[in-house]
């Protein structure tokens, strides 16, 4: 059952394979917010509204495949743990609010992960695509097909004057929100990345920490993505992000280039530490473990370390968060707990790899 | 105070924990809150919109003077009774008939949000908005008609322009449709 598959593993499907640029760039996003004509917005709706929302959904696409997204599974989460909902979160298959705000919120996840669409979320929906490494265009273009494919079934509120209409201002018009997560450690070792940030937000990007608003870049990994929604076609929007996030692999690489010339002994030890601690520490918080697995990933970049592979660290990522641990330890653990869990974890994952590799 | 976990940034979350009846004071900073789970992790997920209602007007009255239509009254959505000042206050619509009963104070606050622009460009529904789909195509059409006709290219434009026949004779339709 695939709903035993989204909480078990640790990493999507569709996260295996390797996109273009996919040193610097993990993933590419793109989500469409839509909503019922009919109905008024999740924020204010009454339960009816919501059930019959869930119910539609439900009956329409639950189990339908659409393109190589197989089997959407209608997930509800009023039947999930919130453990089992956090995890969701953590493999950014649904959002924060729909695990905790949403009373009748659900999710169509199709088999491969690849496509995840959030019912009753802020808007009655809100689909999302994403792509290994850096591909936009891909992205944006499968979730116009997408999009047409729920529109035959679902009236849309649509204004031609403002376009789509959404809860939020903020997502108006295209209901569009692209982004891109990005590994960027040389710029944030040479402090660069503080410099481009204004620079970028200028532009009407924003740059973003791996879980969101508000959050920070754990682990380097940054999240840049559009603002604007009105008054810019879907291209457009698609072709200004790309061009910025062209610019940051450009920066990134030159970056890396200058460091490996000008403290190569420096960084090579920096990352071997950092492999070290993953390889034999006791006890690791999250940040820390976030910290090491950037300098290994940098590491692995730069032809320092060959033996392990990257899809590793992808797995890490996602698994050593707190949700994710207490599903595999199965139960619930204190702080301190997950910090002794989390680096048995760790070190049990790279032997098991340096095994596989002998 | 400094924070007890990382003892670097200043403590500014404080609270007791009573675990088998022995009493802990806790002092930390709010990363750290936040990595130990004590806050949830999604606490500040909603700052852009707490800065978005700043941009809002601030005295609804004042929109009631400038408002012949609402003076007196105060402005709300017939369909899901959504009043302006609460779409001020949390700022978010109520239903899609909020952008039309809200409709005349938008554009100040549509064009902070989106860098000046307050008038959608781009994909629009196939089937809900099949009439205005083609009438964006018969504005496309237009165009590269004059651009078919600038090149000379007499073949495609006499291709285009039998298009552009057939979609007006489409539309036509419809809106008589609609009218008897």
């Amino acid at each position: 059952m695939s709903l035993e598959q989204f909480i078990n593993e640790a990493i999507s499907p569709w996260l295996k394979e390797d996109g273009p640029d996919s040193d610097i760039v993990m993933s590419s996003r793109v989500r469409l917010a839509r909503n019922f004509e009919q109905s008024p917005f999740p924020l204010i709706a009454d339960e009816k509204h919501m059930e019959n929302i869930l119910y539609f959904m439900e009956k329409e696409f639950n189990h339908r495949s659409y393109l190589q997204y197989k089997d959407l599974e209608f997930v509800k989460m009023a039947e999930l743990k919130q453990v089992e909902k956090q995890v969701l979160v953590e493999k950014h298959l649904i959002s924060p609010h729909l695990a905790d705000k949403s009373k009748h919120g659900a999710a169509l996840i199709s088999k491969n992960e690849q496509v995840s669409i959030m019912v009753n979320e802020e808007d009655h929906i809100r689909a999302q695509l994403y792509f290994p490494g850096f591909q936009l265009e891909k992205a944006l273009e499968q979730a116009f097909q997408l999009d047409d494919w729920l529109e035959e079934k679902i009236d849309y509120a649509f204004d031609e004057n403002r376009g789509y209409l959404t809860s939020c201002p903020t997502n108006v018009g295209t209901g569009l929100r692209a982004s891109v997560m990005m590994h960027l450690p040389a710029l944030a070792i040479t402090r660069k990345i503080n410099r481009m940030i204004p620079a970028i937000n200028q532009l009407g990007l924003v740059v973003r920490g791996i879980y969101g608003e508000g959050s920070e870049a754990l682990g380097n990994i940054f999240q840049i993505s559009n603002q604007v929604t009105l008054g810019r076609s879907e291209e457009d929007i698609i072709e200004d992000l790309k061009g910025v996030v062209d610019k940051l692999i450009e920066h990134e690489r030159h970056a890396r280039k200058l460091l490996m010339e000008q403290s190569e002994l420096e960084l090579e030890d920096r990352v071997f530490r950092s492999y070290g601690i993953l390889q034999h520490s006791r006890i690791i918080e999250s940040k820390e473990t976030a910290k090491c697995l950037s300098d290994v990933r940098l590491g692995i970049d730069l032809g320092f370390i060959h033996h392990i592979s990257k899809s590793i660290l992808n797995e890490l990522v996602v698994l050593t968060q707190p949700a994710f641990l207490q599903q595999y330890a199965k139960k619930m653990l204190t702080p301190n707990e997950r910090d002794v869990f989390r680096a048995s974890l760790i070190r049990e994952r790279f032997t098991l790899e340096q095994k596989e590799e002998y | 105070m400094e924070c007890q976990e990382c003892k670097q940034n200043p403590a500014t979350v404080h609270f007791a924990q009573v675990i088998n009846g022995e009493k802990t004071e806790i002092h930390v900073c709010q990363q750290c809150a936040k990595e130990k789970g004590y806050v949830s992790q999604e606490e500040d997920a909603y700052s852009l919109h707490h800065l978005l209602s700043g941009l809002f007007n601030p005295k609804p009255n004042a929109i009631n003077h400038q408002s012949h239509k609402t003076a007196g009254k105060e402005l709300q959505c017939d369909k899901c009774g959504m009043t302006y000042q609460q779409f001020a206050r949390i700022g978010k619509f109520g239903c899609a008939s909020c952008y039309h009963t809200f409709s005349e104070h938008l554009n100040p606050l549509f064009r902070k949000v989106h860098s000046g622009n307050t008038a959608h460009e781009g994909k629009v529904p196939k089937r809900v908005g099949s009439d205005i789909y083609q009438r964006k195509k018969l504005r496309d059409l237009k165009v590269k008609l004059q651009q078919a006709i600038a090149e000379e290219a007499f073949e495609e434009a006499a291709k285009i322009r039998d298009e552009i026949r057939s979609l007006e004779k489409n539309l036509n339709h419809h809106e008589e449709r609609d009218d008897s």
